[in-house]
């Protein structure tokens, strides 16, 4: 019974990016604090003011404040022993622990399905099933259940302990995260695993890629006379319009729902192709978008059948996937193709030549790489069962399945009816430094268009971002008015060789300073005159290629690990940390100083880019 | 030696080991402040991700009053008085398996660690 008792040690980062922005810290991620000890949980309870490993520059250490190690938290163990206590910090720390998904899919009898075609139909199914069960009036009311929406109740609830909060979801899932479902899922042998959603994280734990079980959640029958409150879902329920001066939302069955505080986090929508919007619906069966829970399920039951699979899209989800798809479906002998406008991959964001030896990875890990060039026509053939793109560099490319992944759009459809304001550039609603749109009327994620007043006006569709503005408009709803300070980082991992953070801005129209690790590999000396400050023209570049295709080692080396600068004015407003983990708060701490440097190779220094990459 | 290399508007430096050793001339403004578990101040910090859904989930209330209470416990030993409180919680706890399981499966993983231990203590006493 004493031991029952349980400060869990939280893992640095298992949870990882994925939950990185939750504390006003960077301790991020997946590859971070590999091999380190994890921190306990609780520390200066027991220490009193414990030195946080300080080394100047410390980017993690300094983070983990509260943080001991083993022997320090079995002394906590005792202490809480003391009085015969349990407290089962449990794996919901980070939420490691796992739970039955499928079981819990199957008694939600949640969505159903029917087979019309090859191409699934998805009939959402509401819990509740009859409006009358949701509250008419409710303190705190989310629109959207994705990862803004889930980080804003925690921080509601964390301010308000017993906060009534009531999430509307358009989707039939619990909240979950999304990153994994281009990344992790695909690796791993145990498809048991991935069928039920758990993947595993770098340190080799797994989780499930649901934030809380269902029973974590009030039922929303309750929510009014539970005695401390709750938060409840409406899951496969739509919010039609809101009311901002009566405070009011409308449901799409009509039922209307009073707040004092609300949240729009409806997140944002896959955009395709015209020539698909055009299509008949055969064609458009043999095309689909890649971001929810179904979205994956069908794509893996579809890797099992089909033999090639174009994806339309070179940015992250594009390139992500299919690195991720070439790798699973390797055994199957899945031909993967991917086809993009730009140069490169992530060739919007990251410099030409950076984004040409992602895409010499890419194409390594068997995908058939085609740049520059654009799907101008689409057609069945092979009795309907193949889709033929006519490309505009001439080519015809035959394939099973197409994979549209060029971008998303800002779901704010409330806004019209509700007379909220739509940023004319950068689309979504257009909210102040607190996130506020209107009087308690709050947004987050990515359908905010935000005032940083460090790098202006932005919105932001990544993870970390729908994390940490979800809790800022979640405090602020609580009473907090913060405005947005934290700088989100966002990440990408392409196969199993380029892996990435980046923080600030990060467009390859801004101006670039990489500075890489020079091997120790035979002297690349060959490539460029050794001189501090020669520079070279792009004839060198060529060359470097050249050179590259004759010795890949060397250009392996060459930008394996580095720091990226993007600068406007001469000033950092960008950092991608390439190949180069555990260095996150730095990156933020210098892009902070929000200043011209006369020599980045000494800002570059603070990274320590020959150091251990984790 | 380093080497740089200029693309159009983009710059690269392969920088050697020797080149970064010397430390940076640059000086950082201390990190944002990233508060653990526990403020400076000595209270909670209830927004702390190391508490997962603790606060939040169903048994929020129970764990806070609980913890609130061990924490500012200045009995001897610390939390005596903490008893009924945690009572409390572990009564809600119960009620939600699904949600705190995993963490009363770590707790037997960890009683059996213990048990193992003291085996080992009492056969390494036997052997001497």
């Amino acid at each position: 019974m004493l031991s029952k008792l349980r400060l869990l040690r939280p893992p640095v980062s298992p949870g990882s990016r994925i939950l990185n922005a939750w504390e006003n810290k960077n301790y991020s991620d997946k590859k971070n604090g590999r091999g380190k000890t994890t921190p306990p949980l609780i520390q200066d309870e027991f220490s009193t003011n414990p030195k946080s490993p300080t080394t100047t520059h410390s980017s993690e250490s300094e983070n983990n404040n509260g943080w001991q190690n083993d022997s320090k938290n079995n002394q906590s163990f005792r202490n809480w022993s003391l009085f015969g206590g349990a407290i089962i910090l449990s794996g919901t720390v980070y939420g490691i622990y796992h739970f039955d998904i499928m079981k819990q899919k199957k008694d939600d009898n949640l969505i159903t399905e029917e087979n019309t075609n090859a191409k699934k139909i998805r009939k959402l199914v509401q819990i509740p099933s009859l409006s009358e069960s949701i509250p008419d009036n409710i303190q705190y009311l989310l629109i959207g259940g994705g990862t803004a929406s889930f980080s804003a109740f925690r921080a509601i609830k964390s301010a308000d302990p017993t906060a009534r909060v009531l999430v509307i979801s358009a989707e039939g899932y619990l909240p979950h995260m999304r990153p994994p479902l281009s990344k992790e899922l695909w690796y791993g042998d145990d498809t048991e695993m991935a069928k039920s959603l758990n993947f595993h994280q770098w340190n080799g734990t797994s989780r499930s890629l649901f934030y809380e079980p269902e029973p974590f959640y009030t039922p929303v029958e309750e929510l009014t006379t539970a005695k401390n409150g709750g938060i409840s879902l409406a899951r496969g329920w739509k919010v039609e319009s809101i009311n901002v001066s009566k405070k009011k939302v409308k449901l799409n069955d009509g039922k209307e729902i009073s707040y004092d505080k609300c949240l729009i986090a409806t997140g944002s929508v896959p955009k395709t192709l015209k020539l698909y919007d055009d299509a008949n619906e055969e064609l458009k069966n043999k095309f689909s978008v890649f971001r929810s829970i179904s979205d994956f399920e069908d794509l893996w039951e579809q890797l099992g059948h089909i033999k090639s699979i174009a994806i339309i899209g070179g940015g992250f989800l594009g390139s992500e996937l299919a690195a991720s798809l070439a790798n699973k479906g390797k055994k199957n002998g899945v031909k993967i193709y991917q086809i993009f406008k730009e140069k490169g991959n992530m060739g919007k964001v990251l410099p030409k030549y950076l984004s040409h030896w992602t895409t010499e990875k890419v194409r390594n890990e068997g995908v058939e790489v085609v740049t520059e060039t654009e799907v101008e026509n689409c057609s069945l053939e092979n009795n309907k069962r193949q889709v033929n793109l006519k490309l505009s560099n001439g080519k015809n490319i035959s394939v099973d399945h197409v994979i549209m992944a060029v971008g998303a759009k800002p779901n704010t459809e409330l806004a019209t009816d509700a007379g909220l304001e739509i940023d004319s550039k950068l689309d979504g609603y257009l909210v102040n430094s607190e996130l506020q749109a209107r009087t308690d009327l709050y947004i987050a994620g990515d359908c905010a268009c935000f005032y940083d007043k460090q790098l202006g006006r932005r919105r932001v569709e990544h993870h970390d971002h729908a994390v940490i503005s979800g809790r800022l408009a979640g405090e602020n709803m609580a009473g907090a008015a913060k405005p947005y300070q934290h700088q989100p980082m966002f990440w990408s991992d392409i196969g199993p060789s380029v892996g990435y953070e980046a923080i600030g801005i990060v467009d390859s129209s801004l101006a670039t300073m990489g500075v890489f690790a020079k091997g120790n590999h035979k002297d690349p000396s060959l490539l460029a005159n050794e001189t501090d400050q020669n520079t070279l023209t792009n004839k060198k570049e060529t060359n470097e290629e050249l050179v590259s295709k004759n010795n890949e080692s060397i250009s392996e080396n060459d930008y394996n690990k580095g720091v990226v600068f993007y600068l406007k004015n001469d000033v950092i407003v960008g950092i991608v940390l390439w190949n180069l983990f555990n260095r996150m708060s730095i990156a933020r701490q210098v892009l902070k100083t929000n200043r011209c440097y006369k020599d980045l190779n000494e800002v570059a220094k603070l990274f320590n880019i020959h150091g251990d990459s984790s | 030696m380093s080497q740089v290399i200029k693309d159009g508007k983009d710059t690269i430096i392969f920088a050697t080991k020797e080149d970064h050793q010397s430390p940076s001339k640059v000086i950082l403004s201390p990190p944002e402040p990233s508060p653990g578990l526990i403020f400076p101040d000595g209270s909670i910090n209830w927004n702390c991700p190391c508490l997962g859904g603790m606060a939040t989930g169903p048994c929020g209330v129970e764990f806070r009053e609980s913890f609130t209470c061990f924490h500012y416990s200045k009995e001897e030993p610390k939390g005596m008085e903490c008893r009924e409180k945690f009572t409390a919680m572990w009564t809600c706890m119960d009620q939600y398996p699904e949600v705190y399981t995993e963490g009363l499966k770590d707790d037997e993983e960890f009683l059996n660690k213990e048990e193992q231990a003291g085996e080992t203590i009492k056969n390494k006493e036997a052997n001497s």
